[in-house]
């Protein structure tokens, strides 16, 4: 994948593979390029070349295909503050075309899931951050993508809550759909199956955080992101 | 000092005190009061009980006072967009009756990182190069207090090595610094640190006095399929909390000492293939869980 705008070279010649059901933690320093790569995997923005694939699709020529396999959540939008949590569900589901039917079966699936059902009726803008991004989460994967994309998910997200959230995420994972993740938090690297770590628009390391660490023989995620990025 | 917006209880009770050249972190997730704290202690809200002085003034009755020797720097950026990095830099100097000259020492490590872009408008920098100028300018009038409300915040994690190595820097200048954040990692930088959650402080001391203080011990645990382990751990009979923790599962046995054979062997019986059980490192947001919990 290679993203140029003007002189200015954004995604140098990335090259990775994510398998199916994976957990794959895409890191970076801020501005190294990962918003950039993002937003060409969710078919938001054509790349100056390469050949890439999402889902099976042509991020070319098949971004509505690829719009529909995938989910995505992000700590700075997620949710209508003014609409209530089903009204929520609703409004995706419509969106992403699913019937009547469907969305009332999911939302009740997955409400009941994160023990939310009695909040059905509550507006977002009343909700605890924590649980509006578990709620974010889980309307992210209502359509039942194939790949989910979280930028930043667990941002100033409490401890607690943010351990209930890489739960959900391995469970998800757990039943095939691939999950895509950007964070800041290097401790929530080591849940990734592998990650990618970027620099200046390249792709400096890639692998198992446990492999990883071995090679930087760092003790955590932090040592060897602080090594790979300085 | 205790502080409402309506029914929504911001801070309650909180009582503490910062030595003068202190690092004392304020440390706790989104919504648990840390910026109304922050603002009460730089004048900005007044406390509906209580009160808070800083230097031995009164954050109400003396606000002026404060606002002089103090230097905050807000979780938002809030400099003038519109005028360039130096504009910004002798905006805050003149306000503050000085010059840029005057207090250069103070902000020379940082602020010459930014300087070949003294000309760019603030607006047009990036997120390190805006945090770098906002800290110049909370320096220029070389404040006694300095308050970085969430400074690191979606930052990466070399750029907050790096900061945290300036603010070191500024400790040894014999400033008090109080600094928040949500990255539970950073409190090793602290000398002291608050942990604050739902508007309450639910411990104040230095790090390590907190990791001592975590009662019982703490079990990590891991094996090939994550997911699969931390439901097998929590079905097993004798541990008490159970969470997953980067690589590893971490949890606490309901009594001591634990039998950590036993649970090997529960399970290699669930399929799990050599999985290694040790006692954890205890982190300070191990703790924070514990406290929570409470």
């Amino acid at each position: 994948m290679v993203k140029k705008f003007g002189d200015f070279t954004a995604n140098d010649n990335l090259t990775f593979q994510v398998r199916k059901g994976e957990i794959f933690g895409f890191l970076g320093a801020n501005g190294a390029g990962k918003t950039t790569a993002i937003r060409i995997l969710c078919g938001l923005s054509a790349p100056t070349s390469g050949e890439i694939n999402v889902a099976g699709f042509n991020v070319y020529k098949e971004t509505e295909k690829i719009k529909k396999s995938i989910g995505y959540m992000s700590q700075k939008f997620s949710l209508y503050e003014d609409l209530t949590v089903k009204e929520n569900f609703r409004f995706y589901g419509g969106i992403y075309g699913l019937s009547r039917k469907k969305i009332r079966e999911r939302t009740g699936y997955l409400l009941e899931k994160l023990n939310f059902t009695h909040a059905s009726n509550y507006k977002i803008a009343s909700i605890p951050l924590g649980w509006k991004q578990k709620l974010a989460f889980s309307i992210a994967i209502m359509h039942e993508p194939r790949i989910v994309f979280l930028d930043e998910p667990t941002s100033g997200v409490d401890p607690i809550i943010r351990r209930q959230f890489w739960e959900m995420i391995y469970e998800t994972a757990e039943g095939g759909v691939t999950v895509f993740v950007t964070t800041h938090y290097m401790d929530e690297a080591e849940y990734c199956d592998r990650v990618s770590i970027m620099e200046a628009g390249r792709i400096e390391a890639m692998d198992t955080p446990r492999n990883l660490k071995t090679r930087y023989q760092a003790s955590n995620m932090n040592d060897v992101f602080v090594r790979i990025a300085r | 000092m205790k502080k409402t917006y309506g029914n929504i209880i911001a801070v309650e009770n909180a009582t503490f005190e910062v030595e003068k050249g202190e690092l004392f972190g304020l440390i706790g997730p989104d919504g648990a009061g840390k910026t109304t704290l922050f603002r009460i202690l730089t004048t900005l809200l007044i406390p509906d009980e209580g009160t808070a002085t800083v230097e031995g003034w009164d954050t109400v009755r003396h606000y002026k006072e404060i606002r002089k020797i103090t230097g905050y720097m807000p979780g938002q950026f809030s400099l003038y967009p519109d005028l360039s990095v130096r504009e910004n830099l002798e905006f805050f100097a003149t306000i503050f009756d000085t010059t840029i000259e005057e207090n250069y020492h103070l902000i020379e490590d940082i602020y010459r990182q930014i300087e070949p872009f003294k000309g760019r408008l603030a607006r047009n920098l990036s997120g390190g190069m805006k945090q770098k100028l906002a800290l110049s300018c909370a320096l220029i009038h070389k404040p006694l207090v300095l308050v970085l409300d969430e400074p690191t915040t979606g930052v990466d994690a070399v750029s907050r090595k790096e900061f945290w190595e300036m603010l070191m820097k500024l400790k040894k200048q014999g400033i008090t610094l109080l600094v928040s954040t949500p990255y539970m990692d950073e409190a090793g930088m602290c000398d002291r640190v608050a942990l604050i959650q739902n508007g309450k402080i639910m411990k104040i001391d230095p790090p390590d006095k907190i990791l001592a203080d975590y009662p019982g011990t703490l079990w990590a645990a891991r094996a090939e399929r994550p997911y699969r382990l931390l439901q097998n751990i929590r079905d097993y009979e004798g541990v008490a909390s159970v969470y997953p923790f980067g690589e590893y599962i971490h949890f606490t046995p309901q009594s001591e000492p634990f039998d950590k054979e036993k649970l090997k062997v529960f399970l290699e019986s669930r399929g799990h293939r050599d999985p290694e059980i040790k006692k954890a490192e205890l982190t300070i947001e191990d703790c924070f869980m514990d406290l929570m919990n409470r």
